[in-house]
């Protein structure tokens, strides 16, 4: 017998989903996840996900978009090659606030693409449960949950019959 | 203790009057209508860019290609001969070229206004006209980058505006608002673009995903090779762009934090490319443009003129394209409002402008405004106000939202009066300054005309692409709005009560 990836599960409402996400946190599994066409509000809490990193990411964009753009103007204008405009200091953090503000928007906009990609792990073209016909159909409106073999609770007995009990349908063991 | 006596007291007494009172219970219209489902939603989306090409998409295609070849006919002319083949004489050194760059980023500001204002503002409505507006920014700022850029002469040391050393070794200088333009409109573009593509990395999951089904399921008899091959290309073009995209609940907790920081952050950039736009004009030391009420006012301007061409656009694609489940007149009737806000909005400007003029006791800056409204472009001033001011006025009425052909006529209408805003106010400050001996009068020639036309063209092509490649609405965010993905089951999800 091949290697599994886990055991996959459907409910056929959003308010089902959203309970049963409930209790497989609450029975104490790591390695799962829900899976929709469309973000559920609240699933975070019932997945008991902590608050996304993104912003940290945002955060560093930000500052060194900043930095960036306030080093740049006084290299630029007052030290490599010092321009005389209207007799004006050649250096003030006033004047290039434009650039800076504008920079530090562009990177933290960077940087906020960059931390989704690294906080999901993406790009990753292929995951196993693609394999299943049952999981393409998320795109649609089929609302699953997967328990991934590699979690330390998982047993394929014991775990299809929680899924069951909690309300799942169309199960099925997905090959890695 | 005394508190929860008086809230409870307080209680019984509010549930006694409504006991009386019998208040009728206010039902707010469903955003999509005709109780759909998911599938539907995701079938509906998906379909236009998976059926075949429609005839009208051909002949759309054909006169925007040839539309566009103008700015390329334009643009040539112009490169080979120099800046001299434009209208522009002393003292009209910014014609057309500026007041079109202006109204094309105006443009853009909607589809900003749309993905991020109205996110952080909860707006649900916004969801089915989002993608589209989004699309519509970034083919406007395209449209607007080719006449800043054209207009340097040599267009080959275009690049002198970036942050790198001429020739000379000389960098560009920060203090000039022309230079702030440069990175505030390139931030634009790209944020949008990034924006955009973050949004669709979703749907483009879904097209993916509905490509290998059907490879899966073989069900091509009939169709022919062409439409298998076809899903073997949407399989790997749609693969590559959604990155993987599992619809995974940890993707979409990071996924939406990440939009939200988006919306966050281009709220603030949306307000300040104008701003920065305005201050090409506020910063110059001549009447009719020195003046504190341009930055608001251009934003304003900006988001009404975008409005004008959002209407201008989902109009004809809702009847086209069947969507009047999910454009609905709700979504109509906001835009409208919109409108009719901000229009309100520039009026305000125009007259105090006016006043001001007056109350600042300068008597170049009366001349210049009397002289704007009453002068030698009094035309150009009254196309201006009545398109702009009188009407979205008549957004007042239900009946007149209700009616989406003459929607439509009036959307034409804004963006008319919005160009003419900017002709307006670039081109009677310049024709009439300070000394009568150097006053002027400014025509475009025929080359700015085919450049100008051409830009529509360029546009309506890059727009028709987009409706043939790319989802033309976010799937998962118009999903997200519907009652059935409520997941406590009370079906007013979206309408603005959720944290």
């Amino acid at each position: 017998m091949s290697e599994k990836y886990g055991i996959i599960a459907s409910f056929p409402d959003t308010p089902s989903f959203y309970h049963a996400a409930e209790k497989v946190r609450d029975a104490g599994y790591k390695k799962w996840d829900t899976y929709s066409s469309f973000p559920v509000h609240g699933m975070p809490a019932a997945q008991g996900q902590p608050r996304s990193k993104v912003p940290v990411f945002t955060f560093c964009g930000g500052i060194t978009g900043f930095c960036l753009g306030l080093g740049m103007v006084w290299f630029m204008n007052a030290f490599d090659y010092p321009l005389i405009i209207r007799g004006q200091p050649f250096f003030s953090p006033v004047f290039p606030f434009p650039i800076m503000y504008e920079l530090t928007i562009l990177l933290s906009a960077f940087g906020t693409l960059g931390g989704m990609f690294i906080t999901n792990l993406l790009p990753q073209h292929y995951s196993p449960l693609f394999n299943s016909d049952k999981f393409l159909e998320v795109s649609g409106d089929r609302l699953v949950i997967a328990i991934e073999s590699r979690d330390g609770k998982y047993d394929p007995v014991a775990t299809r019959q929680f899924l069951e009990g909690i309300g799942g349908t169309d199960i099925e063991e997905v090959s890695a | 203790m005394a508190t929860t006596t008086q809230d409870s007291s307080l209680d019984a007494t509010q549930a006694a009057l409504l006991a009386k009172v019998q208040p009728a219970e206010l039902h707010e219209q469903p955003l999509v209508t005709n109780n759909r489902d998911f599938n539907w939603v995701t079938d509906k989306i998906c379909r236009i860019v998976e059926t075949k090409t429609p005839t009208w998409w051909w002949i759309c295609m054909a006169v925007a290609l040839m539309t566009a070849s103008f700015t390329g006919v334009g643009l040539l002319w112009l490169v080979s001969s120099g800046v001299g083949v434009w209208g522009l004489a002393n003292p009209i050194n910014w014609g057309w070229a500026i007041v079109n760059f202006v109204f094309w980023i105006g443009i853009g500001h909607a589809g900003t206004l749309i993905s991020a204002v109205l996110c952080l503002l909860k707006q649900g409505w916004r969801t089915s006209i989002n993608r589209a507006a989004e699309a519509m920014t970034i083919f406007a700022v395209v449209c607007a980058g080719i006449f800043p850029l054209f207009h340097v002469g040599r267009v080959w040391f275009a690049w002198w505006l970036f942050p790198l050393p001429n020739s000379n070794a000389i960098w560009p200088q920060f203090r000039s608002p022309l230079e702030w333009d440069v990175f505030a409109v390139s931030t634009y573009g790209t944020v949008s673009v990034l924006f955009w593509y973050m949004g669709m990395i979703p749907d483009l999951g879904v097209l993916r995903d509905r490509a290998v089904q059907r490879l899966k399921q073989n069900a091509y008899e009939g169709a022919g090779a062409l439409a298998k091959g076809m899903d073997h290309f949407r399989k790997n073009f749609y693969a590559i762009f959604a990155m993987g995209w599992r619809n995974a609940g940890n993707h979409w907790r990071n996924y939406e934090m990440a939009y939200l920081v988006l919306a966050g952050l281009s709220t603030p950039l949306v307000l300040s490319v104008h701003t920065i736009v305005s201050f090409d004009f506020a910063l110059a030391v001549l009447p009719g443009w020195h003046t504190t009420i341009f930055p608001p006012y251009f934003v304003a301007g900006a988001i009404f003129s975008g409005f004008g061409m959002v209407l201008t656009l989902m109009l004809p694609l809702r009847a086209l394209y069947g969507m009047h489940d999910l454009i609905t007149q709700r979504h109509i009737d906001n835009m409208c409002k919109i409108c009719l806000g901000t229009g309100s909005i520039v009026g305000y400007a125009y007259i105090m402008e006016f006043f001001i003029a007056w109350y600042g006791a300068n008597p170049y800056e009366s001349f210049a405004f009397i002289n704007r409204a009453f002068g030698q472009y009094w035309w150009a001033y009254v196309m201006m106000f009545s398109c702009n001011v009188f009407t979205p006025q008549l957004f007042w009425f239900k009946k007149v939202r209700e009616n989406a052909a003459l929607v439509w006529i009036m959307s034409i209408f804004i963006n008319v009066g919005m160009w003419f805003e900017r002709f307006v106010i670039t081109v009677t400050s310049l024709a009439n300054d300070f000394l009568p001996s150097s006053w002027g009068y400014y025509s475009p020639t025929m080359v700015d005309i085919l450049t100008f036309f051409g830009t529509f063209g360029l546009f309506s092509v890059l727009f028709l692409l987009f409706l043939r490649f790319l989802p033309l609405m976010p799937i998962a965010e118009v999903k997200f709005v519907m009652p059935a993905a409520d997941p406590h089951g009370h079906g007013d999800h979206g309408q603005g009560d959720h944290h």
